[in-house]
């Protein structure tokens, strides 16, 4: 495990998350061939190793402060939500941690395992397929750098079938619907085996329904492959539905940063959820907007 | 074998119009309506094309014509991806050459046919250097326009990815420039064709354009006629293959999709 400490001080780590039953369940009993290929064994399946972590992170757009000392731990295999109204900094977060952009101050560590390659992975709020690529090249750009050839076609097939698109490989991107394309770009994004899966409002552009079987699915892919994921996203609901802590970001700085400690699978709607909901539009809007 | 009945029906539909008017135009020749001096009949056209294709002359000019065109267009037309592949790609580039390029290509290419006369004399290299100036411009227009207009997204997911600056121009950039690159090509396609005309029937002493030229000194007018028919199959010809083209590479496009 390699990690490359910006921060020679290891400061002891915010929040480890409650592995639910149902996660650990799976884990003990997934053999390690449930996907055709072995999944790099690098990954911090353990909780206390740190996927990555902020240190007083801030980033300035001239005079503006979008992220203002943003201090975070996330723990390897988190499913991390992130919530906050329009230009409050979160997909600066986002960008920050994949490499898109560079913090003004402070330190940003990400653990990129043993091979040292880096395997951030973005899932954008378009699906950013290549036209003149064909569904299964497409899916194959995520190997870039990776595997080629023969294998990059294997792999990228696997993981089509995943999504349940193993039919459409030969297809151009024109003819997908919407949330076909998204399960492409979602396909993509995992087809490497990503250590973080960062997702910037990945579900936002698609219709109510197949946004939640776009959810379900994630959930179901996250639960095998338990890569670290940071879904940032407007809707509440969305968040506490998936993810194992919630933050909120508001003027820069996290105003709430909320552990999610419900079994899984969960129930939209149920009384939990209701509760978790509230709290966390309360932060965001208030006390009034909770009465 | 319906649908390809019906698909050469469709293809022949615009050919029906330019058949009536040959017709109406032979009725006229015959009935006098049209004086020989003036326009020669279908029928002598095609006579003039039978004799001349005897001859050897025929096959000859149009040799020369197309070698002066292909070659005219093959130089310019590179010059112009190059300098529109580099300043899409480079700031640089484009601050050092852009502003030049705009200027130069605000002069009509063939106001410069006397200049290129007192330089090259009526020699091939005045055909090529017109022909040249003359489909560069579309081509390095088009060229920069696609690359610039390529969608930015697309470019970061390809960084976010790790492609390395080759993979990213061969995997996104090109390809989605590829679409404004045509369009420059089949605008510098006709560009070629109408200078060479030009060039050729000012200063030449072989091709087309001088095969005209001299028909009109003898009052050949069936010839002339000829080698005005001859120029619009070729334009045609030329347009044809480069929609072939088209249609192979940009499958992708839902424009090109038959569904």
């Amino acid at each position: 495990m390699s990690v490359i400490a910006l921060n020679p001080k290891s400061e002891p780590l915010g929040k480890t998350p409650k592995e639910t039953a149902e996660a650990r369940a799976l884990r003990e009993t997934t053999p390690r061939e449930w996907f055709p290929y072995a999944a790099p064994q690098a990954r911090g399946r353990d909780p206390q190793d740190i996927a990555f972590s902020f240190r007083d992170i801030g980033r300035k757009f001239g005079d503006k402060t979008v992220l203002d000392n943003i201090d975070l731990d996330v723990p390897a295999g988190q499913f991390l939500a992130v919530i906050g109204k329009s230009g409050c900094g979160k997909s600066t977060l986002l960008r920050l941690l994949t490499g898109l952009d560079r913090p003004t101050t402070g330190t940003l560590t990400v653990n990129k395992g043993e091979s040292g390659e880096n395997r951030t992975r973005i899932m954008f709020q378009e699906p950013r397929l290549l036209p003149w690529a064909r569904i299964a090249k497409n899916v194959e750009v995520g190997l870039t750098g990776i595997a080629g050839g023969e294998e990059s076609r294997e792999k990228s097939l696997a993981i089509l079938r995943e999504v349940g698109l193993a039919d459409r490989a030969g297809e151009w991107p024109s003819v997908l619907s919407g949330g076909q394309r998204q399960r492409v770009a979602l396909a993509r994004a995992l087809v490497a085996h990503p250590y973080i899966l960062a997702l910037d409002e990945p579900l936002g552009a698609l219709d109510a329904l197949t946004r939640i079987e776009m959810q379900q699915l994630l959930e179901r892919i996250w639960l095998q492959q338990k890569f670290t994921a940071v879904l940032v996203t407007h809707d509440v609901a969305e968040a506490v539905a998936l993810a194992d802590r919630v933050i909120v970001i508001d003027k820069g700085k996290i105003a709430l940063d909320l552990d999610i400690p419900l079994e899984r699978p969960r129930r939209h709607g149920s009384p939990e959820l209701a509760r978790l909901e509230g709290e966390i539009l309360d932060t965001l809007f208030g006390e009034k907007a909770g009465q | 074998m319906k649908t390809t009945g019906r698909s050469i029906l469709k293809n022949a539909s615009g050919w029906a119009l330019p058949a009536i008017i040959l017709l109406l135009w032979e009725i006229a020749a015959r009935t006098g309506l049209i004086s020989p001096n003036v326009m020669a009949a279908p029928s002598a056209v095609a006579e003039a094309f039978w004799r001349l294709l005897l001859s050897g002359e025929l096959i000859r000019n149009i040799g020369v014509s197309t070698a002066r065109a292909l070659s005219g267009f093959v130089i310019g037309g590179s010059i112009g991806l190059v300098f529109g592949l580099a300043n899409g790609l480079s700031g640089l580039s484009r601050n050092l050459t852009d502003t030049t390029l705009q200027m130069v290509r605000n002069i009509p290419h063939l106001a410069l046919i006397p200049l290129v006369i007192l330089w090259f004399g009526i020699d091939e290299q005045a055909k090529l250097f017109l022909v040249a100036l003359g489909v560069f411009f579309p081509i390095y227009v088009n060229t920069l326009l696609g690359i610039q207009s390529v969608d930015p997204q697309l470019v970061e997911m390809g960084r976010v990815y790790g492609m390395s600056r080759p993979t990213l121009f061969f995997r996104v950039i090109l390809p989605g420039a590829l679409p404004a690159i045509f369009v420059g090509l089949r605008y510098a396609l006709g560009i070629m064709w109408l200078t060479l005309i030009v060039a050729e029937t000012i200063a030449a002493s072989s091709g087309l354009g001088y095969m005209a030229m001299q028909a009109r000194e003898f009052l050949l007018i069936d010839v002339v006629v000829l080698s005005i028919l001859i120029y619009a199959l070729l334009g045609k010809l030329a347009d044809s293959l480069a929609r072939l083209l088209e249609r192979l590479t940009l499958q992708w496009h839902p424009a090109f999709q038959t569904a």
